[in-house]
Parts: structure tokens; C-alpha cells; sequence
């Protein structure tokens, strides 16, 4: 019987491979970035989904680390250095801040990590915008070239969209490799019960700041894909409104669902097109749609699909949520 | 040769209240210590200022020799402590093998193998060895929410026991045991203390488990220790009568 | 030295207001361990609820004063409790922080698009003088504004340790399962916790709106500082939020005055991480266990 849900489940994922390949060739430019943005985001949300629906704390310094990567990117490649090398620094600048930004607010308990992130976020943006002789502040950086992979350039909407595609792919399964690993059980095993789990050796502070400092690094990365997107970044994207919409992406999709934030950007990205008829009241309805999920299916909308397809599968709560009823 | 664990004049006090009161005692390798003593006695308090999850007041532990007080839980583990739990704390969603292999992996290699390495940190025959040691081969892939209470309870023993420790602590081990699990859970515990030569402390309610398992007892009584001694000594002791049933 | 003088009043002024703020807060968090991440948006709606009654109602501004104090307890009170956080507490901590950040953005938008984008005047309970004390010339608005809060801190105090229902409050934050056994009616008293809370952040809101104005946006920083004075002062202390809030508002003052007002905004922050770093329990907290 498993054989014929992998199965199952093997069809399902070429399906809708096939489709995120096919789409562009349908779709005019701007439906072409909205599905590149889509591709960017549902990685920063899989950085988020590690920190939140793994490890369970609540970051609210996604949007910083985002910013962070894009700029990292932007300076370095408006300056003639080549993207790679601007990626990776991206990076490894962004997991090297989460750590030292982690280290010590996860000495202590009651969600300091939160609001550390929260102030963290703040900061971040306060320096994009002040330190105009490196980021050029409120003027923004313009002319950010995209790529060119071994040969083949991603100027193109298409061609970046491919490119960005194939980065999430990557993503994809190095975090899939990582959840199935040892360290992935051990976050588990810290999100459901961490007093449990130190029990048996795992060493949960040091797990919770991998977990976050690895978050954070894909958040880098997601901003570094996001620049050339763009083309043009100033600071006003990266604040504490980008976090927000980061955390709900993944509480959407469902926390501590591999796919959630696949599902949660998507819904994300997609919002505002749908709700454009409402004229500006779409976050009020979003917000209100979020608060009636958390009362009624915290666990998201993956929760809910879980809940209709697999009944006996059940238990209460969510992944990520169920640990989190005693309060600290 | 030290005692596996020595607890020097161990107080811990909430707030004004005095929950342990200055206890001392010694566990050497191989014995199986059980403590006991009426509701409020100061058992847990004890057993987790022992565990580092709470801080003593003042006094000492020692474990071989090394004072570890205070240490985090984890790094006690990694030192050789294992415990269970009286509120049982297995990990619902992960099969009986997982829980077993999480139970081990932390003791495995390094945190690079522990990434790039196998998924099962090499420990399926382990697991699978304690798997048959606790008889749980027919549940082993089974969800270990979906397990019996009892069969709960002896995935909860298992865990404790995959990392090979020197010390384990039992909280209430028979608590919610059926009579004929609890013979089974007995046996299984006396085994496979003979066979690791590891050193066990029990607390339990349950007299007459506790009798025929342990090899000495301590009776406390509120936070103090009130005697110790053989199973059977103890059993006619006035002092530890009279703390139970009062006068 | 004249201009220090002011500086400090000008600070402890807004001091006291994040003082309200972050009260209200701590109170939130210790007896129903609801970690409200829109408290800025509840100091930046009463206001709102006031300039209605007058535009919309027609009232006068005592009574407007008046209504927007009962619709703040009726809705961030009342509603709250029972709408957003009685249904969400048996999910757990996360889905409660998630509602209160959703709600955050709720409110805000709410305001932004059913009365207005651009900033607000708001009229003042005082006059705009300044009074002369000691040779410094101070805006009198500034020791009303401490008075006023003051007084409010003082009542709540007093409140607290003195009644009957006061002291069933503080047993209650401190064991709730204790309190419920000793007869004390829980609900009841988390109930009266959000009450006050509306009420602290209704104080707040008419205090800082003649002054800063009101706009959709101001819950974002207010909300920041309540937390950063909640944690500085030491998380679970009433009077660790007082301190964290005075000395917030004196930091902050000293701060624009002598150092570029570019990175006014990061003194708080600074000062968080600065606690966070080295005294985690907060400058008026005890050193917290670790949870069994």
C-alpha cells in the first residue's frame, strides 16, 4: 500500500513539475514574475518553515535577512563581481548574522527570539536606508544585472524564471535531505518535546540556532534571487510588513509541512491579484481570513488537507503548533 | 572505587517551602535503588535536581566522582544519564523505530555525520536489537501515539536504554501498568541491568514492584530521608510505617 | 542644564506613557500568557474610536473622551478576550501570537481604510503653556502627562495590592491552577486583566495622540517599544515595565537631543539586545528557573 502512495506521490510531483515548466510559455510578462516571485518567496518561506514549523520559534527577521541578501547581491553585482560568488556570500553573510543574532536571544526563554527579531528587523532597516555612502539609502540600487549560467544568459523573463525555478529545485531537495537527516529528527524532536528531547541528549540550543541560522541563510538567499528580479531595490520592502507576510505565508501553507510554504506564497504572491477588485481592503481581508484559520485549523491549509485525507492520521493539532500548549 | 552517583545534602526550596531537606546517599555500580516514601515526600523534587531540570538550593551531585550540578540535561545524557518520565513522553508521530533511533543518535558520531551521514545514524540494528529485547517487533513500525499505554511505557524504557548508559532513573516506571505487563516490565528491567551493568534509581508508588525489584531502598519522607536499607528491612521499619499510614 | 531639565521631564513623559503600554502588556502576558504583539495597534485605535464619536456622533470632546473609553473596553477588551483569545488558547502559544499579529494588521488597515491614511490632530486635555519651575521652562503638557500616568500606575498599584479583587488578580498571574483551587474565579480575573489593559491603552492612546498625532501607522513603534520596556524592565514585573518604559522615554529623549536623530529609533533596540546579552531576567527581574 505505501508503494502505491509513492507512487501516487511520485505522479503528483511530476505533474506539477510539468506544469511550473510549462506555465511561462502561456503567460505575458507580469505573470512571468509574479511566478518568479513566487519561486523566491516560497524559499525565503521554507527558511521561515525551518524556524518556525521545525524548530518552533517565531522569527520575525525574515524580511531583514532578505534584504541583507539582496543588497549583498545588488552592491557586489552592479560592481562587476560575478553573481555566483555574490550568491554565496549572500549566504553565508546571512547565516553567519542569524547565528550571532540567535546565540543570544535563545539563552533565554518566553519567544525573546521574537522580539529580538522584531528589533533585529527594525535596525536592519533603519541601516538600508541611513547608510547611503553603501546602499545608496531612499535612492535605491538600479541596474542589477541577472546572470549568466555557464553560457546561458537569464536576462529574459522566461529565462530568469527558469533559473529561479531551478534554484528553488535545489533548495527543494537540500532541505528535504536535511528534514530527513538526523538533524531534521532532532528539530522535530525539539518542536514536539523539547524537555523529551534534551533528555536524550539532543542538544536543543545548539539545534535551535542551526535551525535559525540556516532559516536566515535562505532567507539571504531568496533576497539574492530577488534582486536581479527586480532590478531595482530600495530599502521600503525590507521591513517588518515582509516579515509579517513571510510568518503568515508559512502558518498558511502550515507549519512544519514540507510543502506548506510552497502553498503559502503561493497564496501569498496570488492575494493581491484576486482581491484586486476589493481596492486596497485585501489585508484586511487577509488578516481576518488568518485569524478565523488560526481559531478554527491553526495547522494551516495543509492541515486542513490532512484532516480530509487522512482522517484516522489525526491528532489534534498541527506539527509545529501541538508542542507549543504548554506555554513556557 | 566512587560511587556511580553520590548526592551530598541536596535542599531545594520554592518560594518559603522546604521540598527537600538536606538528603544524602550513594548509589554503586550495578544496584537498583528505589526510592519511595508517601505523596509530597520530596521524590520528584529530588530526582529532577538530580536531572538538572531544576536548580538544588545548595548541596552537590556527583556523578562518578564529577560534580555535575546544575549541568544541562542534554550534556548529562551525553555523560551517561538516562531517565523516563512519569507523564509519558514518547514521540507520538514517530514510528517505534524512530523514537529508538532519535533515543541513540545524539550519541552517535559527530554533527557533520549526523547531516551528510545515513538517515539512521547507523542505528537501525540497534534499535531493532531493543525492539526484540522489549518484545515490541509487532508494533515496531507503528506510530508510537497509535501503541498501548503498556507498550508505551516500554518503548518509554527502551529509549532510555538505547545510548548504553551508566545510570538510568526511572520515574514511576509501573504507573498505569496492567499486573500482568507490570511482571514483564520487571523482568525486562532486572535483565538488562544484569546484562549492561547499569546502575538504576527508581522511584515508584507501586510497593510491591518497587520490593521485588530493587536491591536497596530509600524512604523519604516530607523532603528528608527517613531510613534505608534491604527491601525487607525497610518494609517493617516503624519510622517508614508510620510516615505512610500515620499514628 | 536648563535644557537637561527639560529633556528629562520631555522623557519622563513619554516614559510614563510607554510605562502604561508596557503594564498593560506585562499584566497580558503573566496572567493569561497572552503575548500580545498588537498592543501598539490597541494604543493607536482609542484615539481613532474618540475622533469618530466627534465627526461621525457629533459629540463634544468630554463625551467623545467618554465613548472612545467604553468602545476600547468593550472591544480591545471584552472582544478580544472572548473573540480572539478564548478560542485560541487551547491551540497553544504560537496560534494566539499569530492572531495577535494578524489582528495587529487588522486594526491598522481597518483604520487606514474606514477613516484615514494621513495623520490626525488630536485636541489635548491641557493647555498648551509652558510653566516656569527652578529657572527651566517646562511645556506643561509634559507634567500633565506624568501626572496623569502617575496617577493611573498608582490606582492600579493600589488596586492590585489593596482589594480583594486586586489580590485574586495577582494570585491568579502568578498560579493560576493554585488560584482556581483556592475558589478564586479565574475567568473572571483575566477577564478584568483585559479590561484594564483597554483601559491603560485607552489612557495612552489620548495622552500621545495631541502630541505625535494620530495616524494608522503609529501602532508599529509604540508596540516596539512597549515590548523592548517590558523586557528591559524585566519580564515579569509590573514594576520592571514601569522602569523599562520611563527609562525608554528618558533614553530616547537624551538620545535625539545630543546624537543624530537618524538612528533615534535604534537606541531601544540597542538597549534590548544590550539586556538580552547580559542581564536576560531584565534590570528589575529575578534569574528564571528552567522549566521542568
Amino acid at each position: 500500500m505505501t508503494r502505491a502512495r509513492n507512487l501516487s506521490r511520485a505522479i503528483a510531483a511530476l505533474a506539477v513539475c510539468a506544469v511550473l515548466v510549462a506555465a511561462p510559455f502561456g503567460l505575458k510578462p507580469y505573470g512571468i514574475y509574479l511566478l518568479s516571485l513566487w519561486a523566491v518567496m516560497t524559499i525565503a518561506a521554507m527558511g521561515l518553515n525551518l524556524t518556525l514549523g521545525y524548530a518552533g520559534q517565531i522569527s520575525l527577521a525574515q524580511a531583514a535577512f532578505v534584504g541583507i541578501g539582496a543588497y549583498t547581491a545588488a552592491i557586489l553585482t552592479t560592481q562587476g563581481w560575478p553573481f555566483a560568488l555574490a550568491f554565496l556570500l549572500s549566504a553565508a553573510l546571512c547565516f553567519a548574522i542569524g547565528w550571532l543574532l540567535g546565540y543570544p536571544a535563545l539563552r533565554v526563554q518566553h519567544h525573546y527570539l521574537a522580539f529580538v527579531t522584531l528589533a533585529f528587523t527594525t535596525l536592519v532597516f533603519l541601516v538600508l536606508r541611513n547608510e547611503e555612502w553603501l546602499t545608496r539609502g531612499i535612492y535605491g540600487i538600479s541596474g542589477i544585472p541577472r546572470p549568466d549560467v555557464l553560457g546561458w544568459s537569464t536576462g529574459a523573463p522566461r529565462d530568469y524564471y527558469f533559473f529561479c525555478l531551478g534554484m528553488l529545485g535545489l533548495v527543494t531537495l537540500a532541505t528535504g535531505w536535511l528534514v530527513r537527516s538526523p538533524w531534521g529528527r532532532a528539530f522535530m524532536a525539539l518542536r514536539e518535546n523539547p524537555i523529551r528531547a534534551a533528555s536524550l541528549g539532543v542538544d536543543t540550543r545548539r539545534y535551535t540556532l542551526i535551525a535559525f541560522a540556516l532559516g536566515s541563510a535562505l532567507g539571504g538567499i531568496a533576497g539574492a534571487l530577488y534582486a536581479p528580479l527586480v532590478q531595482f531595490i530600495d530599502p521600503t520592502p525590507f521591513a517588518l510588513g515582509l516579515s509579517l507576510n513571510l510568518l503568515l505565508m508559512v502558518i498558511v501553507g502550515g507549519s512544519g509541512f514540507f510543502f506548506g510554504p510552497f502553498l503559502g506564497a503561493l497564496v501569498s504572491v496570488l492575494l493581491p491579484e484576486w482581491l484586486r477588485f476589493t481596492e486596497g481592503l485585501y489585508l484586511l481581508i487577509y488578516a481576518a481570513f488568518v485569524m478565523a484559520l488560526m481559531a478554527f485549523c491553526p495547522s494551516g491549509l495543509l492541515g486542513i488537507a490532512e484532516r480530509l485525507f487522512r482522517p484516522a492520521a489525526k491528532t489534534d493539532d498541527p506539527p509545529a503548533l501541538r508542542a507549543r500548549k504548554t506555554a513556557p | 572505587m566512587s560511587a556511580v552517583l553520590e548526592v551530598r545534602d541536596l535542599k531545594k526550596s520554592f518560594g518559603g517551602i522546604s521540598a527537600v531537606g538536606g538528603v544524602s546517599f550513594e548509589v554503586h555500580a550495578g544496584e537498583i535503588l528505589g526510592i519511595i516514601g508517601p505523596n509530597g515526600s520530596g521524590k520528584s523534587t529530588l530526582f529532577n535536581c538530580i536531572l538538572g531540570q531544576l536548580q538544588p538550593s545548595s548541596g552537590e551531585v556527583r556523578i562518578d566522582g564529577k560534580p555535575i550540578t546544575g549541568m544541562r540535561p542534554c550534556d548529562l545524557n551525553r555523560l551517561g544519564v538516562s531517565r523516563t518520565f512519569q507523564l509519558l513522553q514518547v514521540f507520538p508521530q514517530l514510528s517505534v523505530r524512530e523514537n529508538l533511533i532519535l533515543a541513540g543518535q545524539e550519541h552517535q558520531g559527530s554533527m557533520g555525520s549526523r547531516l551528510l551521514g545515513r538517515r539512521d545514524a547507523g542505528l537501525t540494528p540497534a534499535a531493532n536489537r531493543m525492539i526484540d529485547f522489549f518484545r515490541l517487533a509487532s508494533v515496531a513500525d507503528e506510530k508510537a501515539g497509535r501503541l498501548s499505554y503498556g507498550q508505551q511505557k516500554l518503548l518509554d524504557a527502551a529509549m532510555a536504554f538505547m545510548a548504553g548508559p551508566r545510570l538510568v532513573l526511572l520515574d514511576e516506571p509501573a504507573g498505569g501498568v496492567n499486573p500482568t505487563m507490570l511482571a514483564d516490565l520487571r523482568e525486562r528491567l532486572r535483565t538488562i541491568n544484569a546484562r549492561e551493568k547499569a546502575t538504576f534509581v527508581v522511584i515508584e508508588h507501586n510497593m510491591e514492584f518497587v520490593m521485588s525489584l530493587c536491591t536497596r531502598i530509600l524512604v523519604l519522607a516530607e523532603g528528608r530521608l527517613i531510613a534505608q536499607g534491604a527491601p525487607e528491612a525497610v518494609r517493617r521499619d516503624p519510622r517508614v510505617i508510620e510516615a505512610y499510614f500515620g499514628n | 542644564m536648563t535644557d537637561l531639565v527639560q529633556l528629562l521631564v520631555a522623557g519622563l513623559a513619554t516614559g510614563a506613557i510607554y510605562a502604561l503600554v508596557a503594564v498593560g502588556f506585562t499584566l497580558l502576558w503573566q496572567t493569561s500568557q497572552t503575548i500580545n504583539f498588537a498592543q501598539g495597534e490597541f494604543v493607536m485605535v482609542p484615539a481613532f474610536f474618540v475622533l469618530a464619536a466627534m465627526k461621525f456622533g457629533g459629540a463634544s470632546f468630554p463625551v467623545a473622551l467618554l465613548l472612545g473609553l467604553i468602545a476600547s473596553l468593550l472591544v480591545l477588551g471584552v472582544l478580544f478576550k472572548k473573540l480572539l483569545v478564548d478560542p485560541m488558547i487551547r491551540h497553544g502559544v504560537l496560534p494566539l501570537v499569530i492572531s495577535t499579529i494578524a489582528l495587529a494588521l487588522f486594526l491598522k488597515e481597518g483604520v487606514k481604510e474606514f477613516y484615514a491614511a494621513d495623520a490626525q490632530p488630536f485636541p489635548a486635555l491641557w493647555a498648551t503653556t509652558n510653566i516656569t519651575v527652578v529657572g527651566a521652562v517646562i511645556a506643561l503638557q509634559n507634567l500633565v502627562i506624568i501626572g496623569v500616568a502617575i496617577a493611573a500606575i498608582a490606582a492600579l498599584q493600589w488596586f492590585l495590592a489593596a482589594t480583594r479583587t486586586g489580590r485574586s488578580m495577582q494570585a491568579t498571574a502568578q498560579n493560576p491552577l493554585l488560584a482556581r483551587i483556592l475558589g478564586i474565579r479565574v475567568e473572571r480575573m483575566i477577564l478584568y486583566t483585559f479590561l484594564i489593559n483597554a483601559g491603560l491603552v485607552a489612557l495612552a492612546s489620548v495622552l500621545i495622540s495631541p502630541i505625535y498625532l494620530a495616524k494608522f501607522s503609529n501602532g508599529e513603534t509604540l508596540g516596539l517599544v512597549a515590548f523592548i520596556a517590558a523586557i528591559v524592565g524585566g519580564f515579569n514585573q509590573v514594576r520592571g515595565a514601569i522602569a523599562g518604559g520611563l527609562l525608554l522615554g528618558v533614553l530616547d529623549n537624551l538620545v535625539a537631543a545630543y546624537v543624530s536623530t537618524q538612528y533615534r529609533g535604534a537606541i531601544p533596540l540597542f538597549l534590548l539586545i544590550a539586556v538580552i546579552l547580559f542581564r536576560p531576567q531584565g534590570l528589575l527581574g529575578r534569574a528564571e528557573e528552567r522549566s521542568v
